[in-house]
């Protein structure tokens, strides 16, 4: 785990060079974790993306082209180079802020990311929300009324959670609740009638619709968001409220819980502001990487729901051998995971004194 | 543990019932009709990789092109064997078959309001040839180089131009090829304003349109949508609906959940289980259009057992034709055993073989192989590919032949296949242009059959070494009588039929499902004449 300490910077003693230099050791110990973790992550995808059974040339030329025609691209695509020079290029560009075109899209491969990343944030932030909002009153629920029938209920729901396809509960929410109740907006981010008439700005249709004042495209929007988004709340849900029922099941059996009781304290203060806020500790670990999960993207919900985020992006760049587009989506999810981490473990020093360094 | 204290009391659960009430309440939308001027298309257009008429080889992006740029002529969808109009209102060929001229209609405009001139013609079927992308073997294979082709293409008036060619082409194989999407009329003034570097305006046009069409590119977004407007400078009826939107939609499923709400108008990628479910469906109907696409397994003949004459005969009684016409294609194809699909000049429609396992057993003795062999197949996971291999699969047991299938995506049984490294391959093919020299220089054509060859045709790539059919194949381009050509066809096919390391399955028919009250679509024999400027609702 990285862990940052802000609270040092606030010191204002003496021998504060001394403490301005363990400061700088550790953001920079830091920065050097941070670089060598994302040239860890594109070395292996750059590599993994090589040695994979698919000429990369085909996705540009296709199945047809002359042979001098695809003996020309694969030179221009510098396919020809060793391994290692062209994963040297690759690096150079990158340093200087250059990821490259994708070959499908014929786009900037940050220009692709920046109209499917928010896609993806929208849809993942809403179904963490359900996620996190629900599955955490019910898991503390389930572990009070332990054999209840929140309980049992939390533990079928976990049960369907793992065990049912998301694949097909995303076409069976869409068979029931777009097709035959007409309560949610069909797959897709908008309707065709507001397609146009909602300009991409931030690339956040909620946000872009609420700032032009386009009420009625904003709930199309949502309508549009809401089932897979439940969907995806609903796994993480699944998960999420099975692990806050067994922190707190931990905490429940404490000792400063019967103590609490002793002092009389009511049993929902003892519940909500003292077990729950230590069972919050590693909990938070849990959503966030839920949260991360969510956000890279989830190609099976992106397919049936006809969602163009970036799971589907990397994927279908994946298959083709689209290795630029591969490697910007890396870095992408890359650095969710590095910034949920670094936030969980900030969160962690928030929620608990205990792991601030001295 | 067990506790009396209300943990989440009474409060808390109404106002999140009421939460979820409100929320739900006005979510729920107002479910009108795709727009009467829209027609809205389901589609995968994912395989769309650039709006370039000189790059595009797509299929999604072709229908596009067809849509939405002019070219000299065009087919007619009705009878793809006569020639029609577009932008060229005359055309000729000199008496030694070689010059090519072309009148152009007065008054044509581009989208842009730029006027259509030969000066615009010459300029995009010299930039195709200097380009030199994937499509441009079509118009390179007239002789037209990079050096060449500023003399072999020439305007002679402000209307006028002529194109000459190597040989003395069959005409009919020469104006075939025009009709192609590479030989599309792009506004000259419009790209070479956008030119960077030299490039012929080719980073531009990748995302950009410059054409003269009846439908004209508003927006492209990869994996997404296209959008298509009505054209207003189109010289001829203009197009019925005000817009056209193609919505990339992967899943079948979700395609047909979308057409029977209403939220679209076509759906394109149907399966035939979709197709059965919807025949009773009043609301929807569904209209088929026979496909240059052809479907076959191939035998490489770098495997000693395929290359035996009696195995590779054996192979082709070992399909059960029927079985699969009448369930895995049903709706979505046809049995069709000849390497030119119905629709080409000269097709056949014989279909010799059926399935017969004690015949196969005894061509396998004759072969020395009495007990069968061991083979694999290389087979992408997508259907109906993937059900006919597995019936394949379990007829070949039957005589012996043990096959056992590597599944992978298409990218990578492709790279394999291309590779020559494969056992058998299961495959398509679909004509480049509407002649059927398409698909003999692919078949029957291997002119040099060694690893380093310059031309790669799929003969090649099963290594089938076939010096006499390919002298066929370059006869019958020359042939300038057109029931001539056809015999020579017919002839090549017979051939095919008996010796050929390829086992054909089938001919695509492509369906499309609409909405009722949608008219005017037929889905036209190549990708690039589905056009959907002449649909209403």
């Amino acid at each position: 785990m990285l862990v940052l300490n802000p609270a040092v910077q606030a010191q204002t003693a003496p021998q504060s060079g001394a403490r301005l230099r363990r400061v700088l050791w550790r953001v920079g110990k830091f920065l050097m974790v941070i670089v060598l973790t994302y040239l860890g992550l594109l070395a292996v995808t750059f590599f993994i993306g090589r040695v994979i059974p698919i000429d990369p040339v085909l996705a540009v030329v296709g199945d047809r082209a002359p042979e001098h025609v695809v003996a020309r691209v694969r030179e221009e695509m510098g396919l020809n180079k060793p391994l290692w020079h062209q994963f040297y290029i690759y690096l150079d560009k990158v340093a200087q802020g250059d990821f490259g075109t994708s070959v499908l899209t014929s786009n900037p491969v940050m220009t692709d990311i920046r109209r499917t990343f928010p896609a993806t944030i929208e849809l993942a932030t809403l179904g963490i929300l359900i996620g996190a909002g629900l599955g955490v009153p019910l898991g503390v629920w389930a572990a009070v009324r332990r054999g209840g029938w929140v309980d049992q209920l939390v533990r079928v729901m976990g049960l369907i959670g793992y065990s049912v396809p998301i694949f097909w509960l995303g076409l069976m929410g869409l068979v029931l609740f777009y097709a035959k109740l007409g309560w949610v907006g069909g797959p897709g981010r908008i309707d065709v009638t507001y397609e146009f008439s909602v300009t991409l700005e931030s690339g956040f249709l909620l946000l872009d619709t609420a700032r032009q004042g386009q009420w009625d495209a904003f709930r199309n929007v949502l309508s549009h968001l809401i089932l897979p988004a439940s969907l995806l709340g609903y796994f993480s849900l699944a998960y999420i409220s099975r692990m806050t029922r067994s922190f707190m099941l931990h905490e429940l059996s404490q000792e400063y819980v019967v103590a609490a009781r002793a002092k009389g304290l009511s049993e929902a203060r003892i519940i909500w502001r003292h077990a729950l806020r230590n069972a919050m500790v590693p909990l938070v670990t849990v959503i966030a990487l839920s949260y991360a999960g969510l956000l890279e993207g989830s190609v099976l919900t992106e397919t049936v729901f006809a969602w163009p985020g970036l799971g589907l992006y990397i994927t279908n760049s994946l298959q083709n051998a689209d290795m630029n587009a591969v490697l910007g989506g890396t870095i992408i999810v890359g650095s969710v995971f590095i910034g949920l981490n670094l936030l969980s473990d900030l969160l962690y020093q928030w929620l608990d004194p205990r792991t601030r360094a001295p | 543990m067990r506790h009396s204290t209300p943990v989440l009391n009474r409060r808390m659960l109404g106002v999140a019932a009421a939460c979820v009430l409100a929320f739900g309440s006005s979510l729920t939308p107002a479910f009108a009709a795709t727009p009467k001027d829209t027609v809205v298309v389901a589609w995968a257009i994912d395989d769309i990789i650039t709006m370039d008429p000189g790059e595009a080889f797509e299929i999604s992006a072709g229908e596009i092109m067809g849509n939405s740029y002019d070219r000299l002529v065009r087919y007619d969808v009705n009878d793809p064997s006569k020639l029609v109009a577009d932008v060229a209102t005359k055309w000729a060929v000199s008496a030694d078959g070689k010059t090519y001229s072309f009148e152009l209609r007065p008054g044509a405009k581009f989208a842009s309001g730029n006027a259509l001139t030969a000066e615009d013609v010459v300029y995009s079927l010299q930039r195709a040839v200097l380009l030199d992308k994937t499509p441009a073997f079509i118009l390179t294979q007239f002789g037209f180089t990079k050096e060449n082709v500023k003399d072999k293409i020439k305007q002679t008036g402000p209307l006028t131009l002529t194109m000459e060619t190597d040989k003395a082409y069959a005409p009919t194989f020469v104006y075939n090829c025009l009709t192609a999407n590479v030989a599309s009329i792009l506004d000259k003034k419009l790209v070479m304003s956008k030119e960077v570097n030299g490039d012929l305006g080719y980073g531009w046009l990748k995302t950009n349109y410059a054409g003269s069409g009846a439908l004209k590119l508003r927006e492209w977004r990869a994996n997404e949508i296209v959008a298509l407007e009505r054209n207003d400078n189109y010289y001829g009826d203009k197009s019925k609906p005000a817009r056209v939107i193609y919505r990339h939609i992967k899943e079948a499923a979700t395609q047909r959940l979308l057409l029977e709400k209403g939220d679209v108008d076509i759906a394109r990628n149907l399966q035939p289980q979709d197709l059965a479910a919807l025949a009773s469906n009043k609301d929807i109907k569904t209209t088929a259009t026979p496909k240059g696409t052809v479907y076959y397994f191939s035998l490489n003949q770098k495997n000693p057992n395929l290359a035996k004459p009696e195995v590779r005969e054996a192979l082709k009684w070992l399909v059960d034709y029927s079985a699969i016409g009448d369930t895995l294609i049903k709706n979505i194809g046809v049995v069709h055993q000849n390497f030119l699909p119905v629709g080409l000049l000269g097709a056949s429609t014989e279909r010799p073989y059926k399935l017969d396992v004690d015949k196969a057993k005894a061509l396998l003795a004759k072969a020395g192989l009495p007990n069968g062999f061991k083979v694999t197949i290389d087979m992408r996971t997508v259907q109906p590919v993937q059900g006919i291999t597995e019936n394949f699969q379990q007829t070949a047991k039957r005589a012996g032949i043990d096959v056992e299938i590597l599944p992978g995506d298409g990218k990578q049984t492709l790279t394999k296949y291309r590779a020559r490294t494969h056992d058998i391959y299961i495959g398509q093919w679909g004509a480049d242009y509407w002649d059927p020299h398409t698909n003999a220089d692919t078949f029957v054509r291997n002119p040099d059959n060694t690893d380093a060859a310059k031309s790669k045709p799929l003969a090649w790539r099963n290594a089938w070494d076939i010096p006499e059919l390919t002298k066929k194949a370059d006869a019958a381009v020359l042939e300038r009588d057109a029931n001539k050509r056809k015999v020579m066809y017919d002839e090549m096919q017979s051939d095919f039929r008996k010796t050929s390391p390829f086992v054909m399955l089938f001919q695509q028919t492509e369906v499309a499902a609409m909405r009722s009250d949608v008219q005017g679509l037929k889905i036209g024999p190549t990708s690039d004449s589905t056009y959907m400027h002449k649909v209403t609702k």
